[in-house]
């Protein structure tokens, strides 16, 4: 039983970031969409707009940090231990059987969060960027000027970009319920805001400067 | 760790502000101060008092023009080529081809149409004795210059004297003392039409010769203090703006960009509303601010009597419910304007076309659909109303309504629709089959004047919103915070609550199987 430093601090500032703008990004989009009255529609559109950018140069920052350091790979999906995981959650865990996977600094992900993990990340996430920026940037046909990104009907994207939203709080009510499903109840939650969690399989301290050998081994380990 | 996070969410912040900065369009402000400048009043370079010709009693209010002409010897020759003048244009409507189209013979759902109305109607003409058909447009004599160019406000047009002025008027007196037109000159015609004040338009109406910017913005003289000219800019008596209830051509309109620009907000996403939405749509909320205009005229009532004479009600703003020789009114102050998809073009009824009294008669169609890149929303006000029609020959009818005295035929004096359609239809050369029934119709009006303050604009959960949107009759287009996919709805509505479902009932069955083991 070693303390290991599973997320580094980028992961953590990258996730944490996410979580608060996912949040805000639904307060505010489901006051433009008319389920609820916070801000009023006109600031409500105005943060929507201002969070929707800082979550774009948030997006380009993760993209460069999951293949500069290699991380992309913890996504790869694997059907090894899928079934294993799966049963886990629908009976082991009432029975309190260990995790069919440990959790180590290099998997950090079990074969169930690679699959809804790499969902989001190639489905949900592009889903939502791409409609986002069309409902941005779109312009009605106009018979003056040759305009780009005429669309005839918001409707369309409107619709895709609703229908992202709710996937993604369905997606967060079950991640935040997950949370719990730890070694013990908080330990998920420690590791996400410390950066170290307890793991049974490792054998040493990963210090700072051994990150880079870790990135390396990860690679490795996955080829 | 703190090392990183810092400059990370300052990198992020600057990055925010950038793009803030690049995405905000500069726009100079323009203080009411400096409008004021731009706007003011000049003295007129020519003091008309002054000159001998002017100086001398006239007999007839030709005369005076003739003086006019005297000098301004080409004038009169701009002002017989307006639709001021001829009463109509020559337009291109859509499916009907080159048609010449005005008051001239243009029917309306107030009182009609002008024909074998004339001695009434013209009076507000800019000319002298157009009294009936053979009234000549081609004597320079007959133009009235004095109807726009009085400046002493003592001009003033005799009542059902086909345009001649009212025996009152000192016309020397005028003559010396005219000049740029002012509200009032404008106002004493367009604030009246329809036979009372605002009854027409909803948004022309005589509170604006001295008003408050809260009731126009810019005609308020404690805001811009424009006159009706500074935006209606008239080249050679040639004047900017006109109303789709007499024309049908996207031309010569007089338009709120012509001074604002077509993106004059600091927010771009507003700016972005100017493509589908006109500037009136959220800068008009109401209309009839001051005094109430009439949205609703039932001519199947007219004709009661009292012991054999007409009579009227009144409401207890002291507008006219009921009048024998018009029918019952409904009116409305503050009124929401509806709205619609307009292009610019607009067709009409034109005197003669066969109609179907099913669904109501549209007096004039205003052209557009969100699908046409040419259109936007637009204010309007809808006058509906209850008139005349011929159930036989299929015609709405132009009545004679006006007579001098009884027996002529006139609705107003005889109160007989069978004789006094007789005598219009003769008039504009149309058959009458002797039957006369009453047909629902409809004419929109676009409202374009009494612009409120910044504070009062219409804001974006008027529209954006799924109860009492502003737009709600406006179906064929998405915008959000009013439309919802019932089919997304649903599939949203049934993810969370299955995820919600789910976890909770993991979360029992855990939390029992922990207390068994």
């Amino acid at each position: 039983m070693k303390k290991i430093l599973v997320y580094s601090r980028f992961n953590r500032f990258w996730h944490w970031m996410q979580s608060m703008l996912i949040f805000f990004l639904a307060l505010t989009g489901f006051e433009i969409h008319g389920s609820l009255n916070f801000f009023g529609f006109e600031q409500a559109v105005t943060f929507h707009n201002t969070a929707a950018i800082m979550f774009l140069i948030l997006i380009g920052l993760a993209i460069f940090w999951h293949f500069t350091t290699g991380e992309w790979r913890q996504y790869l999906p694997t059907r090894k231990h899928l079934r294993a995981q799966v049963e886990y959650y629908i009976t082991g865990i009432f029975r309190n059987t260990p995790h069919p996977t440990k959790k180590t600094a290099l998997t950090k992900l079990n074969p169930l969060q690679r699959l809804v993990y790499l969902a989001l990340k190639i489905l949900v996430i592009p889903i939502m960027v791409f409609s986002g920026l069309l409902y941005m940037f779109y312009r009605y046909p106009q018979s003056s000027g040759i305009q780009s990104l005429n669309i005839e009907n918001l409707g369309t994207i409107a619709f895709l970009h609703t229908a992202g939203a709710f996937i993604l709080i369905s997606f967060i009510i079950t991640h935040v319920y997950l949370i719990t499903t730890g070694r013990t109840l908080t330990s998920n939650l420690k590791a996400m805001i410390t950066g170290y969690e307890v793991l049974e399989h490792e054998t040493t301290i990963i210090h700072h400067s051994e990150q880079k050998v870790i990135s390396e081994n990860v690679i490795e380990a996955t080829k | 760790m703190k090392r990183f996070i810092i400059p990370l969410l300052a990198m992020a912040i600057i990055a925010l502000f950038f793009i803030a900065t690049i995405t905000k369009k500069e726009v100079e402000p323009t203080p009411l101060a400096e409008l004021k400048t731009q706007f003011k009043k000049e003295k007129p370079s020519v003091d008309h008092s002054k000159f001998s010709q002017l100086r001398k009693k006239f007999v007839k209010p030709q005369d005076v023009t003739a003086a006019c002409i005297d000098c301004h010897n080409e004038r009169h020759t701009e002002v017989m080529k307006s639709s001021h003048w001829n009463w109509e244009r020559e337009e291109y409507i859509e499916g009907r081809g080159i048609r010449y189209v005005g008051k001239k013979n243009i029917l309306n759902n107030f009182c009609i149409g002008i024909n074998t109305n004339e001695q009434s109607c013209n009076k507000c003409h800019i000319g002298y004795g157009w009294g009936d058909k053979d009234f000549d447009f081609t004597n320079a004599n007959n133009v009235d210059c004095l109807a726009c160019h009085d400046n002493s406000d003592t001009y003033v047009k005799k009542s059902s004297g086909a345009g001649m002025p009212d025996l009152s008027v000192d016309l020397a007196f005028v003559a010396q003392r005219v000049g740029r037109p002012t509200k009032s000159n404008c106002g004493t015609c367009h604030f009246f039409g329809g036979g009372g004040n605002n009854v027409k338009h909803g948004d022309l109406e005589k509170a604006l010769f001295d008003t408050h910017r809260d009731v126009d913005v810019h005609m308020g003289t404690d805001g811009g203090n424009l006159d009706c000219v500074d935006c209606h800019k008239t080249e050679k008596h040639q004047m900017l703006g006109k109303v789709y209830s007499l024309s049908s051509m996207n031309r010569n309109r007089s338009t709120c960009e012509q001074c604002h620009t077509e993106t004059p907000h600091t927010n771009s996403v507003i700016n972005e509303h100017t493509v589908k939405v006109a500037c009136q749509t959220c800068h008009i909320p109401e209309y009839a601010k001051v005094n109430s205009t009439k949205l609703a005229w039932d001519w199947s009532t007219a004709g009661k009597l009292k012991n054999g004479e007409p009579f009227e009600t009144f409401d207890s703003l002291g507008n006219i419910t009921y009048a024998s020789i018009k029918g019952t009114f409904t009116w409305g102050r503050n009124v929401q304007p509806e709205y619609i998809w307009f292009n610019g073009t607009a067709s009409h009824y034109l005197t003669g076309d066969s109609v179907s009294a099913d669904s109501p008669i549209q007096m004039n169609t205003l052209h557009g659909s969100y699908d046409d890149p040419d259109a936007k929303i637009i204010p309007v006000k809808v006058h509906r109303a209850i008139q005349p029609y011929d159930p036989i020959n299929k015609f709405v009818v132009q009545p004679k309504t006006y007579a001098n005295k009884v027996g002529e035929g006139g609705f107003w004096k005889d109160f007989d629709w069978n004789s006094s359609i007789q005598h219009g239809m003769d008039y504009v050369g149309l058959p009458y089959s002797g039957k006369y029934a009453f047909a629902k119709t409809e004419m929109y009006w676009p409202i374009n004047h009494m612009v409120s303050p910044k504070a009062k604009t219409v804001q974006c959960n008027e529209c954006h919103t799924q109860t009492n949107s502003r737009i709600a009759n406006l179906k064929d287009f998405y915008i959000p915070g009013r439309d919802q996919n019932a089919a997304i709805e649903m599939f949203g509505f049934g993810t969370i609550m299955l995820s919600l479902f789910g976890v909770t009932i993991h979360a029992v069955v855990r939390i029992i199987s922990k207390k068994k083991n």
